[in-house]
Formats: C-alpha cells, sequence, structure tokens
C-alpha cells in the first residue's frame, strides 16, 4: 500500500502541470476559473492546443491517437487539467462519441470521424434526452424508419448541450416499434446541417444559451451512418455511460475552486480584517477539503480496481463518486456565495460587467457577480448525467442487491 | 395565544393577494414588468398605492391606516408568492420604518403623504465594500457645515435606488469605521447634486445600485434622529426588513413547493408518476418541514419586532432570518432538483423563485452572521 506518487508519475504530474499553464492561453483559464461562459472558439483553441501535443484523447486506442497511459497517469493528467483551469477536451467528442467509435464503429466510420473529432475540426452533440425520456431514457419515441439506403428520423431531443455549435449530432432512435424498450434501439451519426433539422435554444435559469431542443422532420440519414449493429443502440449507450465517469468526480475542478475561493477570501474585507481571518469560515472551507480528500481517495481506489478504464459494464462504484463529487462541486459554489455575501445580489448587464462595482480590491470586486450565476448553473451537476437519485438506484440495486 | 387573523387582516390579506395575482398572471408578464426602464411599470406603483399598503406604516396622525407588523406580513407573503418585482420592500418597510421611527413630527408630515400617495419612493442605502452585515461598519462621512451637513463616500448594492426619490442613507459624523457610536441616518434627495447612482439587474430580477456622494449638501433637517447616535435606529429598520423578507420568503417558498408537488403527480417516467417513488415523497415531505418551520418563524417575527426589550429583539429576528435562510437554500434546491432539467430552465416559474430564495438568504444577513449574534448573546438564544 502507498498512496504516493511514484518519481516518474510526479514527472509526469510536473510535465503536465507545465503544460497546461504554459501554453493555454491564461484568459481561457481564467474564463473557466470564474465559471463564466466560453466562446465555442475558446474550446476549440485550448482543444487543438492539446491535440497537438497528442494529449486530447489519451484513453483512445494508440491508433486513433491515444497513449497507453496508466489509470494513474490518467487520474493525474485529468486532475491537472481541471486545476489549470484549462477547459477539458470537448466532452462530447472525447468522452462519448470517440470511444464508442472507436469500439463498435466500422474501420471507413472510424478514420473519417475520430481524427476530426479529436481535433474538434466537428463538434458533436448528445441526442440521448427527450421531453418524455429523460431518467427513464429507454422509453425515448425518435424514430428512424428504414427507406432505401436512408433511415428517415422524425422526433425531438431536448436538453442537447452546445447544439448551437454542433456539426453532427449522435442519437438515439427508435428502429424496432414491437420490441422491448431498450431492444429496438439504434446509434444513429446525423449531420446537423441535413435538412429537417431545426435548433431552438433553452436558456438555463443563470441566462446562459448553454442547452437546445433539437427538431427531426423527415430527416433523411444515410444507412452508412449507423453505428454498430440495428436495435443495439442501447448496449452502446451503456458503453458510454460507463465511459461518462472518466474524472467523473471533478475532484481537480472542486480543488482548484477552492484554492481560488481561498485566495478570494485574503482579498474579500471582512470584519476588521478580511474572510480568511474569519476561523468559521475557515472551518466551512475546511470541511469540504476533509470530504474531497476522502473522494480523492476512494476515486483512486475505484481506479485502481478497474486497472482498465473502459470495460463495457458501468462500475457501480461510479455512482457513488458521481454523487459525492458532485455534491462537493455544488458545495464550492455555496462557499464562493457566501464569500461574495451582499454583492452576490449583483448582476452583469449584458456582456459588461455590473456597472459602479468597487474596484479597490487587489483583484478586483468583479467576480462578485459571477458567484450567482455559478452557483445556479451548478445545480445540473445532480440533474444530468443521471440524476443522484439514479445513481442512489444504481447502487442499491448494484451493489447492495436491493 | 391567538394566530387568527381579524376582520381588517383578512380583508387585506385577500385585496393584496388579488391584485398581486391579477399584475402577475404568468411569468411572461413577470419578465415583461421586470424590463420596464425602472425595473417595473410605473402603473404598478399607482394600484399598489390605491390599495392603500404604503399607508400601512404610518400611524393615523401621519394620514393613514396604522398597520403593524402582521400587516406587512401579509403584504410581504402576496409579494413573494407572485414574485412581485415593484420594489414594495425598500419604501414600505426599510424607507417607512426609518421615517416612522426615527423621523420628526415635521419630517413625516413632510414625506408620509407623498409615500401614501405613491410618488414618492424610498430606499435605504447602508452596505458599504467593506462593511458585509455589520450596520456599524461605516466609512461614509459626514461633516457638520453652517447650514447642515455635507455627504462624501459610496454605499453599495442599494436596493432600487434608480427608483427611489429619497435615500435613508448610514453615515459617520465621529469616531472610527468600526465603532458603534458616531452614526446618523441621513435622508437623501436621490436627485440631490453630488449623488450618482449606478444601476444594475440584480440575480432575482430585481434592481440595485452602486451609490456614490460627492460633497453632498444636506440641510439641518436631514438627520432622522440623533445624527451620532442612529444605529440602535438603523439595526430596527433592519429588524423590520428581516421580518418582511421572512414573510415574502415563505410567499415564495408556498408557491415553490405548490409547484413542485404538482409537478410530481403529473410528470411520468418509468410508466408511473415520479411522485410515486418514495425516494421522492420523502423529500417532498421534508420540503414541507421546511416550509412549516419558516412560516413559524415569519409569525414569530411579526410578534417580535415591535418588542420593547432591545437584546430579546435582536436575538429573535436573527433566528428568524437564520431560519428563513436555511430554510430558502434548501427547499429552493430541492425544487430545482426534483424537477430535473425544467427546473434547470430560465422559462420555468420555479427556478425563478429560486434564484429569489438563494438571494433572500444573502440579504440583510447569512446564516454565519446571524448565528454568531445568536452565540455571542450569553445564554444563546432560548434563555433571551
Ligand atoms: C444542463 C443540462 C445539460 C444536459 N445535457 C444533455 C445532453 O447534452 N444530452 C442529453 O441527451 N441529455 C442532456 N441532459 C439531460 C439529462 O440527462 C436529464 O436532465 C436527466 O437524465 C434527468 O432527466 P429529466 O430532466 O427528464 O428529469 P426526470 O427524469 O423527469 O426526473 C425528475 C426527478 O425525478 C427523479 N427520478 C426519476 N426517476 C426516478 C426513480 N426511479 N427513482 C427516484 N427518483 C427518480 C429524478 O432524479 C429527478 O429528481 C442535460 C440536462 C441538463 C440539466
Amino acid at each position: 500500500m502507498d498512496l504516493r506518487f511514484t518519481p516518474e508519475e510526479v514527472a509526469f504530474r510536473d510535465e503536465v502541470r507545465g503544460f497546461c499553464r504554459e501554453k493555454i492561453p491564461a484568459e481561457i483559464r481564467r474564463k473557466v476559473s470564474e465559471g463564466r461562459g466560453l466562446s465555442k472558439e475558446d474550446i476549440v483553441t485550448s482543444q487543438r492546443i492539446l491535440n497537438a501535443k497528442g494529449w486530447a484523447v489519451p484513453h483512445w486506442p494508440t491508433e486513433w491517437g491515444g497513449r497507453d497511459w496508466t489509470t494513474v497517469q490518467r487520474y493525474i493528467y485529468t486532475e491537472e487539467l481541471f486545476q489549470a483551469a484549462v477547459p477539458l477536451p470537448q466532452q462530447f467528442n472525447c468522452y462519448m462519441f470517440g470511444p464508442v467509435l472507436a469500439t463498435f464503429g466500422r474501420q471507413d466510420q472510424k478514420a473519417r470521424f475520430l481524427p476530426r473529432a479529436a481535433n474538434l475540426d466537428d463538434w458533436w452533440c448528445q441526442g440521448f434526452s427527450e421531453p418524455g425520456a429523460g431518467s427513464d431514457l429507454a422509453s425515448l419515441k425518435t424514430r428512424a424508419v428504414r427507406d432505401g439506403d436512408h433511415y428517415v428520423v422524425d422526433g425531438q431531443k431536448t436538453w442537447t448541450t452546445l447544439g448551437q455549435h454542433a456539426d453532427w449530432i449522435f442519437c438515439l432512435v427508435r428502429t424496432d416499434f414491437e420490441a422491448k424498450k431498450q431492444r429496438g434501439i439504434s446509434f444513429l451519426l446525423i449531420d446537423m446541417k441535413t435538412p429537417g433539422i431545426t435548433v431552438r435554444p433553452i436558456i438555463t435559469l443563470e441566462g446562459r444559451h448553454e442547452v437546445n431542443e433539437v427538431f427531426f422532420d423527415a430527416v433523411r440519414v444515410p444507412v452508412e451512418n449507423l453505428v454498430g449493429e440495428e436495435n443495439k443502440g442501447w448496449d452502446y449507450a451503456k458503453f458510454l455511460l460507463a465511459n461518462e465517469r472518466t474524472g467523473i468526480a471533478r475532484i481537480g475542478l472542486t480543488k482548484e475552486r477552492i484554492a481560488r475561493i481561498k485566495r478570494l477570501a485574503k482579498e474579500m474585507p471582512a470584519g476588521a480584517g478580511s474572510m480568511w481571518d474569519d476561523r468559521d469560515f475557515r472551518a466551512r472551507v475546511a470541511g469540504v477539503e476533509v470530504e474531497l480528500k476522502a473522494l480523492e481517495i476512494t476515486q483512486m481506489r475505484v481506479a485502481a480496481k478497474k486497472g482498465r478504464a473502459d470495460s463495457v459494464e458501468p462500475d457501480p462504484a461510479s455512482s457513488l463518486l458521481k454523487i459525492r463529487g458532485s455534491q462537493l462541486q455544488q458545495a464550492a459554489t455555496e462557499l464562493l456565495l457566501e464569500l461574495a455575501g451582499p454583492f452576490a445580489l449583483a448582476a452583469p448587464v449584458r456582456g459588461e460587467g455590473t456597472p459602479g462595482l468597487p474596484n479597490d480590491l487587489p483583484g478586483g470586486f468583479d467576480w462578485v457577480d459571477a458567484a450567482a450565476p455559478s452557483y445556479f448553473n451548478n445545480r445540473k451537476v445532480s440533474i444530468y448525467g443521471g440524476s443522484n437519485e439514479i445513481q442512489h438506484n444504481v447502487i442499491a440495486k448494484g451493489i447492495l442487491g436491493l | 395565544m391567538d394566530f387568527d387573523l381579524n376582520e381588517d387582516q383578512s380583508l387585506l390579506r385577500d385585496s393584496i393577494e388579488r391584485l398581486s395575482a391579477d399584475l402577475y398572471p404568468s411569468l411572461e408578464k413577470r419578465m415583461a414588468h421586470a424590463k420596464a426602464p425602472l425595473g417595473f411599470p410605473e402603473g404598478n406603483w399607482a394600484k399598489f398605492a390605491e390599495l392603500g399598503i404604503f399607508g400601512l406604516p404610518f400611524s393615523e396622525e401621519d394620514g393613514r391606516f396604522g398597520g403593524g407588523p402582521v400587516e406587512t406580513m401579509l403584504v410581504m407573503e402576496a409579494v413573494g408568492r407572485h414574485l412581485v418585482v415593484e420594489p414594495v420592500l425598500p419604501t414600505l418597510v426599510l424607507g417607512a420604518t426609518a421615517l416612522r421611527l426615527g423621523g420628526s413630527a415635521a419630517q413625516r408630515a413632510r414625506y408620509a403623504p407623498d409615500v401614501i400617495a405613491g410618488t414618492l419612493r424610498l430606499t435605504l442605502a447602508h452596505t458599504e465594500r467593506q462593511s458585509r452585515y455589520d450596520l456599524f461598519d461605516v466609512a461614509t462621512a459626514v461633516r457638520r457645515t453652517g447650514e447642515g451637513y455635507v455627504l462624501n463616500g459610496a454605499k453599495s448594492v442599494v436596493p432600487n435606488a434608480d427608483s427611489a426619490g429619497m435615500m435613508v442613507v448610514s453615515a459617520r459624523l465621529s469616531g472610527g469605521r468600526r465603532d458603534r457610536a458616531g452614526i446618523g441616518l441621513f435622508l437623501v434627495p436621490a436627485d440631490a447634486p453630488g449623488v450618482s447612482v449606478s444601476p444594475y439587474p440584480t440575480q432575482d430580477g430585481g434592481r440595485a445600485a452602486e451609490v456614490a456622494f460627492t460633497d453632498v449638501a444636506l440641510p439641518a433637517d436631514s438627520a432622522l434622529g440623533d445624527p451620532e447616535g442612529g444605529l440602535p435606529l438603523l439595526e430596527r429598520v433592519i429588524e423590520h426588513g428581516i421580518a418582511a423578507l421572512a414573510a415574502e420568503a415563505v410567499g415564495s417558498m408556498e408557491t415553490l413547493h405548490r409547484l413542485t408537488v404538482e409537478y410530481l403527480k403529473t410528470r411520468t417516467q418509468f410508466g408511473t408518476a415520479i411522485g410515486g417513488f418514495q425516494a421522492l415523497q420523502h423529500r417532498a415531505v421534508d420540503m414541507l418541514i421546511e416550509l412549516e418551520q419558516a412560516r413559524s418563524m415569519a409569525l414569530y417575527a411579526a410578534m417580535m419586532v415591535e418588542t420593547g426589550d432591545a437584546q430579546a429583539r435582536a436575538a429573535a429576528l436573527a433566528a428568524v432570518k437564520v431560519r428563513i435562510n436555511t430554510a430558502c437554500r434548501a427547499l429552493g434546491q430541492e425544487a430545482v432538483q426534483l424537477h430535473g432539467g425544467i427546473g434547470m430552465t430560465m422559462e420555468y416559474l420555479g427556478a425563478h423563485h429560486f434564484k429569489r430564495l438563494a438571494m433572500i438568504a444573502t440579504q440583510f444577513g447569512d446564516t454565519p452572521h446571524h448565528l454568531r449574534t445568536i452565540t455571542d448573546a450569553e445564554d444563546g438564544l432560548l434563555a433571551a
């Protein structure tokens, strides 16, 4: 038993750390750190820098740009990206679509799509959820009917994250209407420019355009865009969800948030000194840090048990990481909200920050108007990727046998 | 013990409920109201004034009603239930309480009629960049001159300063920044030379502003009461603010809890209403417990806020705010969670209640601030 990194692992960590801080533009990292929205360009820029280094898709097969890293290296890499506030490689391309296609796709599909996905030449989005199919994903209704060498797709997807940027959408569609729920589903790749597709924005509660509704009206999709076998889509979706757990606890992200909160607390006036002089506040920060430490070790235990990070069945233990990890992400946004105090109320005027806020702190007061939006927006982390209630169900069934 | 409303109070509750429901039939309507230049349509303000609510704080000799904390509570519950964006609290509760408790007969006679008629809106400017929730932490300074005073300094997050005709401003005549003595409350017309207002929207659909004062000349009769002993008055104003926020929070939580329970009954997944899952039923029940505990404390606030014993009053209102903050956080977050993705959207009314509740928890003292007040009292709360 040894929780310490080996000298090689430490060297690897330092390499990743140095690269992130030197090569990824500081302005992009600042936006990530402050929880402000990133433009498509920011995300593309950052990913291309990583890809040029061979680090955009390290967990893919080496044939398609992956690195033969150990689980520990993968862990270090993800955590370092988070801690340097580097945007993670576009998640739908790199953690969902890529691994599915690499595992179940045809060779010609891989050659066509994977390099472009790794370099973010194509932006992929995820078309799983529907208005009537959220937690109960298998009840999805979007239909694909065979017509010659095309499928004709009709229906609606929703909550499609950053669909407004997307060139392609990978969809779960129903291809067999008689079969049992899970059996009649296929995994289809659809060009967003195909006639009959309409994207309508959904504005989330903090005011950002992050998700969309996507409507399909007699959309013709070449049969060659089917992944794997017809009616086997549910298996691929399960594989995808298992992969989604890469860094699912986002410990590095929360660590970065906590480090920033400590920095800001030293600048934020309170009483005769700063918020950092307030022992009660520090105790609350410490409380989150304690949980975070424990989760970090839990995550390493889960990772060590796996060895290989891309087995087909989701490990119920990753549900535990998702639950506690999302709670801690949210706890950090609550601490930031507390830090902003009475200033949390201030909202920026479209694109220009909040007028008149005092600017006489070393770091300025300009972060305060992003504290509440970040708190609001982070309520999503216990809802998406399988809600925390569903994760409880998974553990109850999968680990406890209830 | 009597928790029942008398006849006048029932009438007031019904009429304010009817008006608020009329003005706020939908979320779209609320968004439209909030887009008006002042953050609300002036016509709405006139309708609240016609109902007579701005006379509530004043006694009959000042021209009206003579309502007490229970009446204010009824108004604020409706404000919360319907997410009213008109700045009822800054005028009806903050400004008017300062005027009622601190103003001389002459000052009240001069301003109360306009407030009652709906032609003068008030607000309170007390937060400073460094003060957090400490009311005595005041750097804004007044100096005496031959004719009166000169005011210099800045206030932060002043509620609805851009639609107020008059601000009540805390300022220091003597002593150091964190001395309890030496502070006064001053009436400052918003259009006085040297007052500059930088307005912005707030996270919950309202308005606030940074306000700077540069050599603002004030007449001698602009001080409310003792210009160097004004802290107790300011504390009382904030206690009334807490009582009002508690009622608003209860109104808002009532609506949000109702929306959530309705959603549990109508949303189906896995072939059944999600309200059929016991895991969710229990969560909805815990939300109800939060709401009822909060309601009790809103009533407690109304009963305690006029009590003569300053120490007991301060501890009571601190306790109220702690409980309300806790409920706002717990009930609001659970409501979003139980709605799933829908709860995360700007188009959903419940999300706006969640945001307002989250912001209520940051106003007039967060939980750590008020817990400190209680723990600083020698024997805690229950001995008081
Ligand atoms: C910001 C955001 C981004 C998203 N991005 C995407 C995306 O890019 N692509 C995509 O396909 N989807 C996306 N989603 C959708 C997300 O996966 C769903 O919101 C999620 O699966 C929950 O479904 P729902 O919203 O329909 O809620 P529902 O399933 O209706 O759930 C409502 C409530 O009921 C609870 N519940 C449901 N079933 C049970 C049960 N059996 N036992 C106990 N409790 C239960 C839930 O936990 C929740 O609290 C996104 C969602 C959000 C909020």
